[in-house]
């Protein structure tokens, strides 16, 4: 038995999040990525985006004070921060496609090796596709992070030569944090900044198609 | 005297013809057109083109006129929704089209087309299923797609208040689509929730100009239904 234990969602999301600096404005994608919020430190100020309009979005709402009015781009109730602003949907994506976004966190389904990112569809046959805001993020923001576990629950590997699936957007992502390791996508290839304590860089390889590099 | 307000919602539809595109603001249930949406539906108008961010919800507004066989083509960024199968339905046995297109790419589209920009290149979509069969062209080093104007023959929005010029604002997150859809309707209707007197609204307010918008009909449907997810 392997003697090292993966990184849950809540400690990915806090592993995340205590590497976002002060001052940075944020979009966090659906799943783990809007986790992350939870564990930016109250005293730190990181302003977080939504793509339907707002920018300065703040934790869920106790149901007491739940506005119906209020949403983030997962369709879930959120709350303002001090600060906040809306802005209608072409200005909202225009600040995303401009460059004005610091980061960037993602889901994903398969990050290549020259930093090409799948994380919107598993099929070219789609019964119902959904791109939703994620292509114009992989391409605006100036920096990607994705999130996602290491391998597919039956063992596929996520960390590949060369993606698979449609393609979200090209040569995009700068850094990967998996349950297993984080891993930034360099001019050299996957370099490991980081695992969970105990596994072996060769344990590691073996579940990563790429070639990995110890930093 | 300048009085766009209409008594009911099927006045503010009056004329729509078969064969349109239909601009359908709101995100995730806010700042949506619902009871518009619902009249189109009674109206009857066929064979149109609906562009909307999603291919509709659970089985109402956007999803239910799919439902009922009157689109023809819907464009959106999200197909896919819980709960919901009716646009797979009717796409599974072909009886619709659907064109994907990223979320920024569709709002951006609509808003070149209230601005009289014909086309424009944006490197969303570069290098992927988006960008097939568009012209491409690499600018600053990145491929970049070139995405065409859409125009709506009537764009169909909701607003928190209106006045008698159609002057509009939004609650909260409601802003979404719907500044964007007014300004790309050749014919562009608001049902709203409130109504002000002309100068109530202060000019530092005003989010929609009544010259985008031509006919406002008073709809108090209150708050938005409460997502559980």
């Amino acid at each position: 038995m392997a003697n090292w234990k993966p990184w849950t969602r809540e400690e990915l999301a806090a592993r995340v999040a205590a590497d976002i600096p002060e001052g940075w404005y944020v979009n966090l994608g659906i799943g783990i990525p809007t986790l992350v919020g939870n564990y930016v430190p109250p005293d730190r100020e990181v302003v977080l985006h939504s793509e339907n309009g707002v920018v300065g979005m703040g934790p869920a709402p106790s149901p007491d004070r739940l506005n119906p009015w209020l949403v983030n781009a997962s369709r879930q109730h959120v709350t303002l921060v001090t600060g906040a602003s809306y802005m209608n949907h072409a200005d909202s994506f225009g600040l995303v496609r401009g460059g004005h976004l610091d980061l960037c966190v993602l889901g994903g389904f398969q990050v290549a090796e020259n930093g090409d990112l799948a994380n919107w569809s598993r099929s070219a046959n789609d019964r119902a596709p959904a791109i939703g805001g994620a292509m114009d993020l992989a391409v605006g923001a100036k920096r990607i992070w994705v999130v996602m576990e290491h391998t597919t629950k039956t063992g596929e590997k996520r960390i590949l030569k060369r993606c698979t699936y449609p393609l979200t957007a090209t040569a995009c992502v700068k850094r990967v944090y998996t349950d297993l390791a984080v891993i930034d996508v360099t001019e050299r290839g996957f370099v490991v900044i980081d695992t969970v304590p105990g596994i072996s860089f060769d344990e590691l390889q073996a579940r990563s198609d790429a070639a990995l590099c110890s930093s | 005297m300048i009085d766009k307000f209409v008594r009911s919602v099927a006045e503010a539809l009056a004329g729509i013809k078969d064969g349109s595109t239909i601009l359908v603001a709101g995100f995730a249930q806010v700042g949506e057109p619902r009871a518009l949406v619902d009249g189109l539906i009674e109206q009857g108008a066929k064979d149109l083109t609906v562009v909307h961010n999603t291919a509709g919800r659970g089985r109402e507004g956007v999803a239910r006129l799919i439902g009922e066989g009157r689109v023809r083509k819907i464009i959106c960024s999200f197909a896919r929704s819980r709960g919901s199968v009716l646009f797979e339905e009717v796409y599974a046995r072909g009886d619709i089209e659907l064109e994907i297109v990223p979320q920024g790419t569709l709002a951006e589209r609509v808003r070149a087309g209230g601005a009289g920009i014909p086309a424009f290149f944006t490197p969303t979509g570069g290098g992927t299923k988006v960008a097939e069969g568009k012209e491409t062209r690499v600018i600053g080093g990145r491929e970049c797609v070139l995405e065409q104007a859409i125009i709506g023959d009537v764009a169909l929005v909701e607003a928190w208040c209106a006045d008698r010029w159609g002057n509009l604002v939004y609650r909260d997150a409601g802003r979404n689509f719907n500044p964007v859809m007014a300004s790309a309707g050749k014919l562009t209707i608001a049902q709203t929730q409130n109504i002000a007197e002309l100068g109530e609204l202060t000019p530092e307010v005003i989010v929609t100009p009544g010259i985008y918008v031509d006919r406002i009909v008073h709809v108090p449907s209150g708050d938005p239904p409460v997502v559980i997810s």
